[in-house]
């Protein structure tokens, strides 16, 4: 369990709490949010390496969300790691559910049947007009341990809480990928049928890795809502899921940590577009990608494996 | 995975946090003797659909009258040169994006740009994700074109403040225009588009209508997809209607769209339509347009303006640069600016000349009363943050002699009558019949 | 009661010509190539920039009606020619044989790029084309008004149909298409060019997607972001007829447009989400869509 891997990501992930303060405030937020996008895109990379992309992990990102801001609405409920906890296991139950009809697809439709259902549930949050319909509401602030953050330190503690979860997430994660079932991930996607024929059901295999990423994807979606302060249907919109696959094609689906980097890139990347080419940075993020895919399309963690492989093949 | 492989992945995140930071612009130098410069961050849609019909009259309008106001070539009272005297120096940003980018966008301008103040947003979710955001960095934000009653009615806002009235206001006037130009109304429809502001629109018309006309009822109410731009079955619904008026608060891509179709069919000749918005389609729909149409601008804008000098000045200034006439959303653009001026001067007045904090401008815009080009502008409601204006609607006519669109038949309505009174919120107004509406 | 009926029946039969000629490129990309191609929605922007320019400057100079139709349909095909192979050629060319999904995420990528670049050749403004709509006139049914362009909407769908199914079964060329629909491989062990196969069906795609805007710009206004709604649109209804069957993109359109015509009468309430639902119903019961063939799982 303590692999130099999980010390050195740990290092990593303990440097950026400490350094947090130094930073520029805008920079942590933007990185806040950055990161909890990061762990939709982890539940990406599972999928992915099962050779299954759904195009709708908005619906899960959406209700992880809408979970945390409809408890602080209605309820008095503020506890931060409580709201957190709910909204995982809200995801977890929709993705429990909706993966027994969306584990039996493959491929496109796969990628198309979750699509339908993120654009059902936007639908049916966009006619409710309690909730605001398209403009969405307001999330109520979270409180840590019955301490409210004052001001500016707000920032500050989501920063640190998304980085927690980032880390925790990162670790189960890469734990995940050393169990049996995690490993499968890659024959599933090379030839379902000979592990059929091994005596496993890859459907339940899928269907669990569905749960994971579902639940990883609502966590995000509920630390978006804290740290963006508001939830609107547009979270469940296909350009949203069309967003976290993006950021995982950048990832690559062989290394947890490269998630979170890609995700932190793209939302930089993003951010100077929209600053130095106000009316075209379509062009400018459409480029990054088609560059990406041609030239790295194993994406940014293949990089480090580069580096991994020059130096093994160094060694006597 | 090896120890060289999580270092690299570990240096790599560190670079990239060091370029970051890097690239976060160094404060600008302060010039010694004049006045330090005035840092406006302006947010509308620079690409998307909303772009050409709300974010690119808005950006021109802003353009040229910054532009103006740094030479010192504005009519009085605003002949200051740019605001109270500094230069102001603007930034573009281009709100298309989810409402995370939007928010992640609003703090760069204040955090790393620096920004004095924030203005526009074209779209109502984000004026409310936006909100609370700019009290906790306590910026000053002025909110151009979104039309929500929610911003100041959910919860009072120190450091917002919007100078165009609420979409409360085109709909209630529309009830009142729509029961002027057809006598004894029974039966009505609606088509508006699926989301927050066609959703909200409606209700405040058929409320209204509710209050003023409580024999009259609702027929059919559509409500097609956002950017649809195909509504062959709803115009379809609306033929077979016995309606006498349709309301429509559709804006520009689907609102002429909706023009080509109906039209097509013969529909604005059955039932007449009242677009509250539609003052941005009348010089180029000019000939498809029927003839009885009836025509809302968000406010006493464009054809509807008062006029006075800088209505003059303001046309005069924005067709010679783009060579057509500015647009409702470019009059909204031009009340916020100047709006912003007003307070900002009055501050500085008060301060015998000397720059004023956030606070102090906060103290003069409310309650602040101002010319714009289109009319005059009170700070009355959400605590003196929010303003009201007066309104008008009018008919459509294609004159044949000058070859012209004109609107008849204007009618204009005081604030006091289709604005919810100071601190009473917007639907309960309604309900409880409008009271204290002053329409004489 | 009857009217509301026959209304219900033409809405959906007008909607329903809009997604399948909106479709048919896609569909037939999808079954040649297997590429679900996102900038489909680009081909249509396009499309219907170029015919409201092209044909609005046509229509001003007074010039007889049928040559404009023509010219849309000229329009149509030459932006589909050349934003097809430059997309094709220039950018899936590199990618061809790798993961279904990069392949998708590179047609996406070209999408993004394009929507900025319609900014950049066009501006942000809005561009409409309204002369076709008035040619068309009216046609009165009791007290229900049908446009002449719908209806002649509703016959080039047809056409359509019938023209694309006749030229893939009867033709050579439409023939040898159709194999390489059913088996990339055997058709390459026979010696069909796949490559060149490929361009020319890329192409074609493109055309259709072209015309798609192009026949649709005299009922909308022309301005950015059309293309965005119409892939969803365009999506579903593949999905739901079958990847690379044109009549199942036919039924599919009907399906979908029958199904939103009744609910927008009926109950518009359920207008937003007519086809997702439709879409998640089909796919339930018919995993790949209504009319495809049996796909032998290969061991």
């Amino acid at each position: 369990m303590w692999t130099r891997t999980n010390v050195l990501g740990l290092l990593a992930f303990v440097a950026l709490e400490i350094a947090a303060p130094a930073l520029p405030a805008w920079l942590v937020s933007l990185a806040t949010i950055a990161f909890a996008n990061a762990l939709v895109v982890l539940g990406l990379v599972i999928l992915w390496r099962a050779g299954l992309v759904p195009f709708g992990q908005a619906l899960f990102y959406a209700t992880g969300a809408y979970a945390v801001a409809l408890l602080g609405r209605y309820t008095g409920i503020r506890d931060v790691f409580l709201l957190l906890a709910i909204a995982a296991v809200a995801s977890g139950c929709v993705a429990f559910l909706v993966g027994f009809l969306l584990a039996r697809y493959r491929e496109i439709f796969f990628a198309m049947l979750s699509l339908a259902l993120s654009m059902i549930l936007y639908g049916v949050l966009v006619k409710t007009e309690t909730l605001g319909s398209t403009d969405g509401f307001h999330v109520e602030a979270a409180t840590f341990f019955g301490h409210t953050p004052q001001e500016g330190g707000r920032e500050l503690a989501m920063f640190w809480l998304v980085v927690a979860i980032s880390a925790l997430a990162a670790f189960l994660v890469s734990l995940y990928f050393r169990t049996v079932a995690g490993a499968l991930a890659v024959p599933v996607r090379d030839n379902e049928i000979r592990i059929e024929f091994l005596g496993l059901s890859v459907d339940r295999l899928i269907h669990f890795k569905l749960v994971l990423a579902g639940t990883l994807a609502g966590v995000g979606g509920a630390l978006a809502a804290f740290s963006v302060g508001h939830v609107d249907p547009n979270m469940s919109y296909w350009t949203t899921s069309g967003g976290f696959v993006f950021v995982t094609i950048l990832a690559g689906a062989g290394s947890v940590a490269a998630a979170f980097v890609a995700s932190f890139l793209f939302e930089l990347i993003r951010s100077i577009a929209v600053d130095i080419l106000p009316g075209t940075w379509q062009i400018f993020l459409g480029s990054v990608l088609l560059l990406t895919i041609l030239f790295l399309p194993e994406g940014l963690g293949s990089l480090a494996t580069r580096f991994k492989r020059r130096g093994q093949a160094k060694a006597p | 995975m090896t120890y060289r492989r999580k270092w690299a992945q570990s240096a790599l995140v560190a670079l990239a946090a060091l370029l970051a930071a890097g690239t976060a612009p160094a404060p600008a130098q302060q010039p010694a003797a004049p006045p330090q410069p005035i840092k406006i961050g302006i947010v509308t849609f620079l690409t998307g659909p909303a772009a050409a019909p709300f974010g690119v009259p808005g950006r021109n309008a802003a353009e040229v009258l910054i532009e103006a106001l740094n030479k010192g070539k504005v009519p009085a009272p605003y002949n200051k040169v740019g605001i109270g005297g500094a230069k102001i120096e603007v930034k573009y940003v281009d709100e298309a994006g989810a409402t995370a980018n939007t928010v992640t966008e609003y703090r760069n301008l204040v955090q790393r740009d620096k920004m004095d103040v924030v203005l526009g947003y074209v779209s109502s979710g984000n004026c409310l994700a936006i909100a609370p955001v700019a009290d906790e960095l306590k910026t000053l934000t002025v909110f151009d074109v979104c039309g929500t009653p929610r911003i100041f009615e959910e919860k009072p806002r120190k450091y917002i403040f919007r100078v165009n009235p609420t979409a409360t206001m085109d709909n209630v006037a529309a009830a009142h225009y729509v029961l002027r130009k057809i006598k004894n109304l029974r039966l009505y429809s609606g088509i508006n588009q699926n989301y927050a502001w066609g959703q909200d629109s409606w209700r405040d018309f058929k409320l209204a209508l509710g209050v003023l006309a409580p024999k009259a009822k609702s027929d059919k109410v559509l409500f097609p997809k956002l950017f649809s731009g195909e509504y062959g079955a709803e115009i379809s619904t609306l033929l077979t209607s016995k309606s006498q008026v349709i309301h429509s608060s559709f804006f520009d891509g689907d609102l002429e769209a909706f023009i080509y179709q109906s039209t097509a069919r013969g529909l604005p000749k059955r039932i007449p339509i009242i677009f509250t918005t539609g003052e941005t389609s009348i010089f180029r729909l000019a000939k498809t347009i029927t003839e009885g149409t009836m025509i809302g601008a968000r406010g006493p804008h464009a054809m509807l303006a008062h006029e006075t000098a800088l209505t003059k000045w303001f046309r005069q200034v924005y067709s010679d640069r783009f060579s057509q006439l500015p647009v409702y959303p470019s009059y909204h653009m031009a009340q916020s600016l100047f709006g912003l001026k007003a307070a900002w001067e009055k501050a500085q007045a008060k301060k015998g000349g000397a720059r004023p904090t956030t606070d102090e401008v906060i103290a003069a815009f409310e309650g602040l009363e101002f010319p714009t080009p289109s009319t005059t502008v009170r700070m009355l409601n959400g605590k003196g943050h929010q303003g009201v204006t007066d309104t008008a609607y009018g008919t459509f006519h294609y004159n044949k002699k000058t070859r012209q669109p004109e609107l008849v038949d204007v009618v204009y309505y005081p604030a006091g009558c289709v604005n919810p009174p100071p601190d009473v919120d917007s639907v309960t107004w309604i309900k409880g019949g409008m009271k204290g509406a002053k329409c004489k | 009661m009857l009217l509301t009926a026959f209304a219900i029946f033409t809405d959906g039969l007008v909607y329903a010509a809009y997604l399948f000629v909106v479709a048919i490129g896609l569909t037939l990309i999808f079954g040649v190539m297997k590429i679900l191609n996102v900038a489909h929605g680009s081909f249509y922007a396009f499309g219907a920039y170029g015919a409201a320019i092209a044909v609005g400057l046509y229509f001003n100079q007074g010039w007889p009606a049928a040559g404009g139709f023509l010219l849309m349909l000229l329009v149509a095909m030459v932006i589909g020619l050349v934003l097809g192979l430059i997309i094709e050629r220039g950018l899936l060319r590199l990618v061809y044989g790798k993961d279904e999904i990069v392949v998708v995420l590179v047609t996406y990528a070209a999408f993004l790029i394009l929507e900025d670049v319609i900014i950049l050749l066009w501006g942000t403004n809005s561009y409409a084309l309204y002369q076709p709509l008035v040619i068309g006139g009216n046609v009165e049914v009791s007290s229900l008004i049908l446009s002449g362009y719908d209806i002649g909407l509703v016959v080039f769908a047809a056409a359509l149909a019938l023209l694309v199914t006749w030229a893939l079964k009867r033709t050579r060329y439409g023939r040898l298409l159709t194999v390489v629909i059913f088996d990339r491989e055997t058709a390459a062990a026979f010696g069909i060019n796949v490559t060149v196969v490929y361009t020319v069906t890329f192409v074609l795609g493109a055309m259709l997607g072209a015309l798609g805007g192009a026949v649709m710009a005299p009922k909308i206004s022309v301005t950015l972001g059309i293309g965005v709604e119409v892939i969803v649109l365009a999506f579903a209804v593949v999905a739901i007829g079958g990847m690379g069957s044109i009549e199942g993109a036919l039924v599919g359109a009907l399906i979908v447009g029958l199904c939103r015509a009744a609910a927008v009468h009926l109950v518009p309430q359920l207008e937003l989400f007519v086809i997702y639902v439709v879409m998640a119903l089909v796919l339930v019961v018919r995993p790949y869509g209504l009319f495809t063939r049996a796909q032998p799982r290969k061991i």
